[in-house]
């Protein structure tokens, strides 16, 4: 137990990711206060897929696991960026980011 | 030359129908008057040149149907019946012109009228110069275009609307029936060219065709419905019931259209197709009774109106009916002469009685007037020259031509043996003593006597400006000598039909023009008789004892109330007609079109649709994690799918 405990294999890291991902999930369909919940929800699904990448990237010895993890990281970084930007103006317009409130698509 | 005559009205009639918003008063009223009476001189030298020197001509001017066997040219043709509607519509029109730029000088739409009144003369004329059924047919519908926008010139008013209307439906009965025999005349003689056509007449006298199912000789069948179609534009009795209500209109355009041109169309209809009504006795037969008919019954409903235009309304509508049996008894000359005359000189009365009203602040109703005939001392003596006229006065127009009908229904009825002439005789001679009775009546009520005008009325009581008694003069010329001079110095009514060189065809050994200058002399002097006698009745109960009119209405109540709803001939039709066409209306719209085809057609399918998207818009909450939560359901459900089908 204790070995399986210290012996961290790619299985580890694997079930680190899923659990990340299920938060991430979780965090967008059960968040009922406000956006930026969303948005932190869907940083933390990327950093999940990030993990997977970057340890299958290790256990199989090829390179572009990492790579695409940076990519990853970069497009993130721009997602957010622009994610916050419509945030922000949403907010001037409509002086509420809370979830509940936007729902102009309701038929 | 001819064709500027005819266009010239058509060009300044659109000119100043399009320009009527830009374009002055004055502007306007002096280009079309002019172009018309510039019509009006060319149409006295090409009367001078066809009639009298006998060039006849047709002038060709294009193509304008050629399909299959139908080719209808566009031509003028002119002879001498054409030669004398031209001078008779264009001096008519050219004074009615330049009457009613004082008539309508204070309307703010002169412009529009004087436009349609040019577009009118035009459609007259392509009326009478046409060179085939298309053509006249065109010229037909143009003049009652021409009419229905006359009639309704003062939109504003409801009754005006109205009367608008129903002389344009009124006419699609009489028109329907004219379509028809232009049809029947296609389908007979395979063209509709008048040379053509009564140049094969007589080869296809006594053919028979079938007609809804009957076999009916196809001469007859025709005649028939071109008549119907007279019968409409000419207010015969059945289709007369426009006729008054179309005095709804300005008084000038009651005047021109409904009683010296338009509603003579049908007389010059009837007198065009001589060879074919000629060789067709039940049409003749007709022809003859339906003239008759409306002659009296026009004027037994003339005594006792008292609007001063219905009077002459019905008086036209009588006197077209004089016209028409001189038609049916083969006498075409002396119709087409009443026909000339009487556009001289009920031209005049009409004009005379614009001028009266105008006089009396618009006031037409004779009751109101009285007394007035020293105020108005011009327009007097032209109405009376216009009932001297009509009445038959010797050696007046009405005198020459009105005998010459009466003793042409003679001749026919006793020296050939037709018993509708006969009857016509008859008829026409008590319409003659009601013709005589109502126009002195209406001379006696409006001028003599006491006047019942207001006291404001009276005060405004003036002769009308020159430009508008200038016309009425020129008119009285022409009420008093046309007559003369066309039947002494022009032969029109002569016997061996020399002045007609062929455009009017009398067939038969029997001629009875020349049998109506030997009829005895107590028939000539009759119609004169009775115009004394009516002058005389009119005479005592209007001027002696004004009050016998009132006793006599409360002795015949039942006549009298008979006559003043004009023999309930508007009831009988609302009833028969109208009415049920209209519930007919009422049921097809609410019921079927509403009711069904609306319901379960269009209306239903937005009633699927409808309901269907509200269950579906329930679907969308706006949420968007809700989105994002079915996108991942989606998304799961796909790749599940995929790997149960790759790993299968």
């Amino acid at each position: 137990m204790v070995d399986t405990l210290y012996n961290i294999g790619l299985m580890h890291y694997l079930v680190v990711a899923g659990i990340l991902f299920t938060i991430g999930v979780c965090g967008i369909f059960l968040n009922r206060k406000n956006v930026i919940t969303i948005l932190m929800s869907i940083e933390l699904m990327l950093l999940a897929v990030n993990i997977n990448l970057v340890s299958f990237s290790a256990y199989l010895n090829d390179l572009t696991g990492q790579i695409f993890a940076i990519f990853i990281l970069t497009v993130a970084a721009a997602e957010a960026a622009i994610g916050l930007a419509i945030l922000v103006v949403y907010y001037r317009n409509k002086g509420s980011i809370e979830v509940e409130d936007i729902k102009q698509m309701k038929g | 030359m001819e064709a500027l005559l005819v266009f010239l009205p058509l060009i300044v009639g659109v000119f100043v129908g399009l320009s009527s918003q830009s374009i002055s008063v004055k502007k306007a009223q002096i280009i079309t008057s002019g172009g018309v009476i510039i019509s009006a001189l060319l149409s006295g030298i090409v009367f001078y040149d066809v009639a009298i020197n006998g060039n006849e001509r047709t002038i060709q001017l294009l193509d304008w149907i050629d399909s299959g066997d139908l080719s209808v040219n566009w031509a003028l043709r002119i002879d001498s019946l054409t030669a004398v509607m031209l001078v008779v519509v264009t001096w008519v029109a050219a004074l009615v012109h330049v009457y009613s730029v004082g008539y309508m000088s204070h309307d703010p739409h002169a412009q529009r009228f004087m436009s349609y009144l040019s577009l009118f003369t035009f459609f007259m004329l392509m009326l009478v110069t046409a060179d085939n059924f298309i053509q006249l047919f065109l010229g037909w519908e143009g003049v009652g275009l021409c009419s229905y926008l006359l009639i309704g010139f003062w939109y504003k008013k409801e009754s005006a609307n109205n009367a608008a209307m129903k002389a344009f439906i009124v006419n699609r009965v009489g028109d329907f029936g004219f379509a028809l025999g232009i049809f029947a005349i296609f389908y007979v003689f395979g063209t509709v060219n008048f040379d053509e056509v009564f140049a094969a007449a007589s080869s296809v006298s006594g053919r028979n065709i079938e007609f809804l199912g009957l076999e009916v000789d196809a001469i007859t069948l025709i005649c028939l419905l071109l008549f119907i179609g007279a019968m409409g534009k000419s207010a015969q009795l059945g289709l007369h019931t426009w006729l008054p209500d179309a005095m709804e209109g300005p008084t000038p355009v009651s005047a021109l259209i409904h009683a010296a041109t338009m509603v003579t169309a049908g007389v010059f209809l009837v007198a065009r197709c001589s060879p074919l009504f000629e060789l067709s006795e039940i049409a003749l037969a007709v022809v003859t009774i339906v003239g008759a008919v409306t002659c009296l019954f026009a004027a037994t409903v003339a005594l006792t109106q008292n609007d001063i235009k219905k009077v002459i309304a019905y008086s036209t509508c009588s006197q077209l009916g004089y016209m028409f049996f001189a038609c049916g008894v083969s006498a075409y000359s002396a119709g087409v002469f009443h026909l000339m005359t009487h556009g001289f000189f009920k031209a005049l009365l009409f004009l005379g009685a614009g001028s009266v009203i105008h006089a009396m602040s618009n006031e037409q109703d004779m009751r109101k007037m009285g007394g007035i005939w020293k105020k108005i001392p011009f327009t007097y003596a032209m109405m009376l020259i216009g009932t001297l006229a009509i009445t038959g006065f010797p050696l007046l127009s009405g005198f020459f031509s009105k005998d010459m009908i009466l003793e042409s229904a003679y001749a026919a009825g006793y020296s050939d043996g037709n018993i509708f002439g006969a009857f016509a005789f008859w008829v026409g001679i008590l319409a003659a003593t009601l013709t005589a009775f109502y126009s002195w009546r209406l001379i006696f009520l409006t001028f003599h006597g006491k006047s019942r005008a207001s006291k404001k009325v009276q005060s405004h009581i003036h002769e009308s400006p020159k430009v508008m008694t200038v016309p009425l003069l020129l008119l009285s010329i022409g009420a008093i000598f046309a007559g003369g001079f066309a039947s002494i110095k022009l032969g029109i009514v002569a016997p061996d039909l020399e002045f007609w060189n062929g455009a009017i065809v009398m067939l038969g050994e029997f001629n009875v023009l020349e049998e109506a200058h030997h009829v005895p002399l107590w028939v000539k002097a009759l119609p004169f008789a009775v115009g004394m006698i009516g002058l005389c009745l009119a005479y005592i109960c209007y001027i002696i004892n004004p009050n016998l009119p009132k006793i006599l209405s409360k002795k015949l109540k039942w006549a009298y109330n008979f006559l003043l709803n004009k023999w309930y001939f508007d009831e009988l039709f609302d009833a028969l007609f109208v009415r049920p066409t209209k519930s007919l209306g009422q049921f097809l719209w609410k019921s079927v079109d509403v009711g069904i085809i609306d319901r379960f057609g269009p209306n239903g399918l937005v009633f699927i649709s409808q309901n269907v998207a509200r269950v579906f818009s329930k679907v969308q909450s706006g949420f968007v994690y809700h989105y994002a939560f079915v996108m991942l359901i989606g998304l799961v459900g796909l790749i599940g799918w995929y790997m149960h089908v790759n790993v299968n």
